[in-house]
C-alpha cells in the first residue's frame, strides 16, 4: 500500500466537513493556496514548496506502520496538576481544553506495530497538546514506550515536537529530563536501537534530553530544532540570527543530525535502518 | 560592605544608624553604647525574622546575591590539594564550568561546578556561570575520568541556565546537556550534587542527576526563571513573584516533592553574611553523604539513581 493511501486513511477520521472556510489551505511558507483535501492527501506537505506541516500521532501511525499491524498503547496514569498550578488560568482548565481539542490525554502517544514486517514501538509527541510540552504524562509515556520496546525486543522510535518543558508542572517537568534519559539507558542495556525523528518544532528541555540521544538522529526538512528560543538568543546577544538558524538543514551542516528525510521517505528509511540495527529481530 | 536586597531596606536603615552612632558618638559614652546595643539586638531580630519567612521570590534574589560564595570559594574552603583540570578535548575550555581533583576530609573527589565570578572581569571570564557546550563536555570528560578511577563525583550547581547564543547552538548546546545528564546517570561511583545558588533549568540538571541532591536553605531550583515563566504565562515579567510562588522553587518545597534529599542550613541572613560558616555547613553535609555512599557497589549506585528519577513525582 502506498504512503498516500495510508495517510489519507489516517486523516479521514479527523477531516472536517468541507466548508468554504476549510476548503483551501494557505501554505504558511510560500502562501500558495492548496485544496485542503490535496494537502491532506500529500501528508500535510505543501506540493509547491515541500513545507512540512505539523501532524499528530494517529496520522503518523497510519503513515508508518503496516496496515492493521498496530495498536495504541494505554496511557500511563500520572498525578494530575501536582503543584495545583494557576497562572492566568488554572492548569487543570488548560489540560481540559487540550484534551477536548485533541481527543488525547497528554502530549505523547505510543503505538506498537510493524514497519515493513519489522516490529517497532513508535512514540509521537503532539504539538497540538499544550505545545507538546513535557510533564509527568509525557515522561511516563516515554518510559512506557521504551519498556514496551524492551519487552518486544524491538526499536523505540520517537517523533519529537515540543516547545519544551511544561512550566505548570515546575521542577517536576525538569525532572523528566533525567527520567527519560534513564529509559534510554535501559534500551541501551537491552541492545535495542533508539531512533529519534525530530519534527517541527523541537526546543528547550526536550531537545536537551531524549531528542538528542538517539543512536541515529533523523529530522524532517525545515524543522526548527534548538535549545534556546530565538527571541531569547536575540535578546541576549543583540544580534540578528543567521539565515536558516536552528533549522534541520543547519543542524545537519553542524554535525548534529545523521540525515534530513522527506516525510514521504520516512517509512522506507526507518524500515531500512531497523533492518541494519535490529537484524534477526524481524517478526515472522 | 555588604549590598542589601530591596526587601532588606529596613535592615539596611538600622545598620546605617548603628554605623552612624559608632562614628559620631563619643567613644565610651554609656548612653550611646546602650543605644547601639539596643539597635543591634533589634537589627538581629529583624534579620532573623526576615530570613525565617522569605518568599520564594525573595529566595531567588538571595540565591543570586553577588556576595554569595561561588565555586572557587567553596573549593578553597572545603577541598584540600585541589588540582584543576581543563578542556573538552574538542573545542576549548569553558570557564563557566570548572572542575578538578581534590580531597574532602581525606576522601578523593572529582569536584565540578558552575562559576559565576565575583567582579566584572571574572564575571566576563566565567560568562556569569552560563556554560556553553564545551563546558558540559568538559564536565562529561571529568565524570568519565572519575568513574574509571573509582573517584566519587561532587557537583556544585549555580547557574541561571546554559548560555543562549548562536555559537552555543551551533556546537550543540542541547546535545551537550543531554549527554551530561546521561553521564551522571551512567556513573558507577557515588555522585553528590549540591544546588548552592541558582539551579536554572537544563543547564543545572545536567550536573545534578545524582544519587543525593543537597540544596542550600535559600537556594532555588526551577525549570525556568521566575521572570521567564511570568513573561510566558502571565505575559509580563513583572509577575515574577507570582510565578516564583506557583512554580515551587524553594528547598523546603522541593524536599516535600522528593526532588532533593537534604537541605543544608545557611547562616542567619544568608550564606553571603557568613561565607565561612556556609561553606563549612556544606562541607559537612557533602562529607556525610559521601560516607554513606562509600560502600555501595557500582551496580547499586546506578540502580539507585535510576529508580530515584524513574519514580520522582509519581
Ligand atoms: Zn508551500
Amino acid at each position: 500500500m502506498s504512503w498516500l493511501h495510508r495517510v489519507r486513511k489516517g486523516i479521514a477520521s479527523i477531516t472536517k466537513r468541507e466548508t468554504p472556510d476549510n476548503l483551501w489551505h494557505k501554505c504558511p511558507k510560500c502562501a500558495q493556496m492548496i485544496f485542503t483535501r490535496e494537502f491532506e492527501d500529500n501528508a500535510h506537505v505543501c506540493p509547491k514548496c515541500e513545507h512540512h506541516g505539523r501532524i499528530g500521532p494517529k496520522a503518523r501511525f497510519h503513515a508508518l506502520f503496516d496496515e492493521g499491524s498496530w495498536t495504541v498503547l494505554a496511557q500511563p496514569a500520572v498525578r494530575e496538576d501536582p503543584l495545583k498550578f494557576r497562572d492566568q488560568k488554572r492548569y487543570t482548565d488548560r489540560i481540559k481544553a487540550a484534551r477536548t481539542a485533541t481527543g488525547e490525554t497528554d502530549a505523547l502517544i505510543n503505538a506498537k506495530g510493524k514497519i515493513e514486517g519489522q516490529k517497532a514501538v513508535i512514540g509521537v509527541q503532539d504539538f497540538a497538546f499544550m505545545g507538546g510540552s513535557m510533564g509527568l504524562g509525557v515522561g511516563a509515556a516515554f518510559v512506557v514506550g521504551a519498556r514496551q520496546a524492551i519487552a518486544d525486543k524491538c526499536p523505540y522510535i520517537i517523533f519529537t515536537a515540543a516547545g519544551g518543558a511544561r512550566m505548570q508542572e515546575g521542577i517536576l517537568s525538569l525532572m523528566q529530563m533525567p527520567k527519560t534519559t534513564v529509559a534510554i539507558a535501559e534500551l541501551r542495556d537491552a541492545g535495542l536501537p533508539y531512533i529519534v525523528v525530530l519534527t517541527d518544532p523541537t526546543t528547550g528541555g526536550v531537545t536537551a534530553s531524549y531528542a538528542m540521544l538517539g543512536d541515529v538522529q533523523i529530522s524532517e526538512p525545515g524543522a526548527l530544532i534548538g535549545f534556546a528560543g530565538q527571541r531569547v538568543i536575540e535578546n541576549t546577544i543583540r544580534e540578528k540570527l543567521p539565515e536558516g538558524f536552528q533549522r534541520a538543514e543547519y543542524l545537519l551542516d553542524h554535525g548534529m543530525l545523521d540525515m534530513v528525510v522527506h516525510r514521504h521517505e520516512l517509512r522506507a528509511t526507518l524500515a531500512q535502518l531497523i533492518g541494519y540495527l535490529a537484524p534477526g529481530k524481524k517478526a515472522a | 560592605m555588604i549590598s542589601y536586597l530591596d526587601f532588606e531596606k529596613p535592615l539596611a536603615e538600622l545598620h546605617a544608624r548603628i554605623e552612624e552612632l559608632r562614628e559620631t558618638g563619643e567613644s565610651g559614652s554609656i548612653n550611646i553604647d546602650a543605644e547601639i546595643k539596643k539597635l543591634q539586638a533589634k537589627a538581629d531580630k529583624l534579620q532573623s525574622d526576615l530570613y525565617a519567612k522569605l518568599s520564594p521570590w525573595q529566595k531567588a534574589l538571595v540565591a543570586r546575591h553577588p556576595d554569595r560564595p561561588h565555586f572557587r570559594d567553596y573549593v578553597a574552603g572545603m577541598v584540600d590539594d585541589f588540582m584543576p583540570l581543563a578542556g573538552d578535548r574538542a573545542f576549548g575550555d569553558d570557564q563557566a564550568i570548572l572542575g578538578g581533583l581534590g580531597r574532602i576530609n581525606g576522601q578523593r573527589v572529582m569536584v565540578i561546578g558552575h562559576e559565576k565570578g565575583d567582579d566584572t572581569a571574572s564575571r566576563l571570564r566565567h560568562n556569569f556561570g552560563m556554560a556553553k557546550p564545551e563546558g558540559y563536555r568538559k564536565a562529561i570528560r571529568l565524570m568519565e575520568l572519575a568513574d574509571r578511577f573509582g573517584i566519587p563525583v561532587v557537583t556544585l550547581v549555580d547557574t541561571a541556565g546554559a548560555f543562549p547564543g548562536i555559537q552555543a547552538e551551533e556546537r550543540g548546546q542541547a546535545e551537550a546537556i543531554a549527554r551530561s545528564t546521561e553521564a551522571c546517570i551512567k556513573l558507577g561511583v557515588p555522585m553528590v550534587a549540591a544546588i548552592v545558588g541558582e539551579g536554572g533549568s537544563g543547564g543545572a540538571v545536567a550536573l545534578a542527576a545524582a544519587n543525593r541532591v543537597l540544596m542550600f536553605e535559600h537556594a532555588v531550583y526551577a525549570v525556568i526563571s521566575p521572570e521567564g515563566c511570568a513573561s510566558i504565562l502571565w505575559r509580563t515579567a513583572d509577575k515574577a513573584a507570582d510565578a516564583a510562588e506557583a512554580m515551587r522553587i524553594t528547598a523546603s518545597q522541593l524536599k516535600t516533592l522528593g526532588v532533593i534529599d537534604r537541605i543544608v542550613a545557611e547562616p542567619v541572613g544568608g550564606a553571603h553574611r557568613d561565607r565561612e560558616l556556609a561553606i563549612d555547613n556544606l562541607k559537612n553535609a557533602i562529607a556525610d553523604e559521601l560516607k554513606s555512599l562509600g560502600n555501595v557497589s557500582p551496580a547499586k549506585l546506578r540502580q539507585q539513581r535510576r529508580d530515584k528519577f524513574l519514580t520522582m513525582g509519581s
